[in-house]
């Protein structure tokens, strides 16, 4: 960690809040990313609309970013295939059944204060720390 | 207008996860990895964003309703159960194994790295998944005399 590092993470963490507040005060919705894209797949009209709109807005700030800062982007996962399919499959199940992910608990549900959304931020950090964990062991320390 | 209030809270949510170090898999991991290199530095974005809640959305949720629609659509599920718990392990795991959470993973697909593409595809598939066996289970209860059926 250094410096730079913290305040961008700082900063990105700020505007992440600005804008799930942005979409709360003007639409009254929650910006949890897993929950609009799972309800994008199984809902039509308005329903289906804004929550397009939204990830469409997602896209087109990544491309705009590529164009002027291409390094903010450059980070890759180094996994191989059947461990990022795996990863994949556990994620959109996962997020389903817990209907929230980093954003919609992380960041809106603890952000209302709501303690179902603590829960489930304890659980997946856990789980995650864990896994991590437990992966260094089984490759003897290398990640 | 709804619609471009949509476009652009995605938009800055993605400039704020590319700033944020979020995108990065490797730094994910690295800030999940406690007992090893831990890079805190990520716990700075939840710091962030969860402040700005803190500050930001009570004030708004205690107005009568949104500026664009009637009313505010919150989850209405308040209790921590088992598919709560059950659902955030899944998703820890997840996570975990490749440092990709739903929101960044979706992002960098604009980079056309082949490792976004190889964990949204599954991701998409596991979500609908999910909701087409929920949508059956739904049926199956419907299908069940009211009759023997327990208030819940």
């Amino acid at each position: 960690m250094t410096l730079g590092t913290a305040v961008g993470s700082l900063v990105g963490g700020i505007l992440i809040g600005l804008a799930a507040w942005l979409l709360l005060a003007l639409n009254g919705r929650v910006a949890g990313i897993s929950g609009v894209l799972g309800r994008a797949l199984v809902t039509d009209g308005p329903e289906r609309d804004w929550r397009l709109a939204f990830l469409g807005g997602l896209l087109l700030g990544g491309l705009v970013l590529r164009v002027v800062s291409p390094g903010l982007l450059a980070g890759t996962a180094v996994e191989s295939v059947p461990v990022l399919v795996m990863s994949g499959l556990l994620v959109g199940v996962g997020t389903q059944l817990a209907n929230g992910c980093t954003s919609g608990h992380g960041v809106c549900g603890l952000g209302r204060r709501s303690p179902r959304s603590l829960a489930a931020v304890v659980t997946f950090m856990g789980a995650g720390m864990i896994t991590v964990m437990v992966q260094r062991l089984l490759t003897g320390g290398a990640l | 207008m709804r619609l471009l209030a949509s476009a652009a809270s995605g938009a800055l949510f993605a400039v704020g996860l590319a700033l944020s170090g979020m995108t990065d898999p490797q730094r994910v991991r690295a800030f999940l990895d406690v007992t090893g290199a831990w890079d805190p530095s990520l716990a700075l974005v939840m710091g962030g964003a969860v402040g700005v809640g803190l500050l930001l959305y009570g004030p708004t949720l205690a107005r009568p309703r949104p500026l664009l629609d009637v009313q505010f659509h919150l989850p209405v599920k308040t209790r921590v159960d088992l598919p709560l718990l059950g659902g955030a392990v899944l998703f820890g795991v997840g996570w975990g194994l490749s440092g990709y959470c739903p929101g960044p993973a979706l992002m960098s697909l604009v980079t056309l790295q082949p490792a976004a593409f190889l964990f949204v595809v599954p991701m998409l598939t596991g979500m609908a998944a999910f909701h087409a066996w929920e949508r059956s289970a739904r049926v199956r209860a419907a299908a069940v005399p009211l009759s023997s059926t327990q208030p819940s």
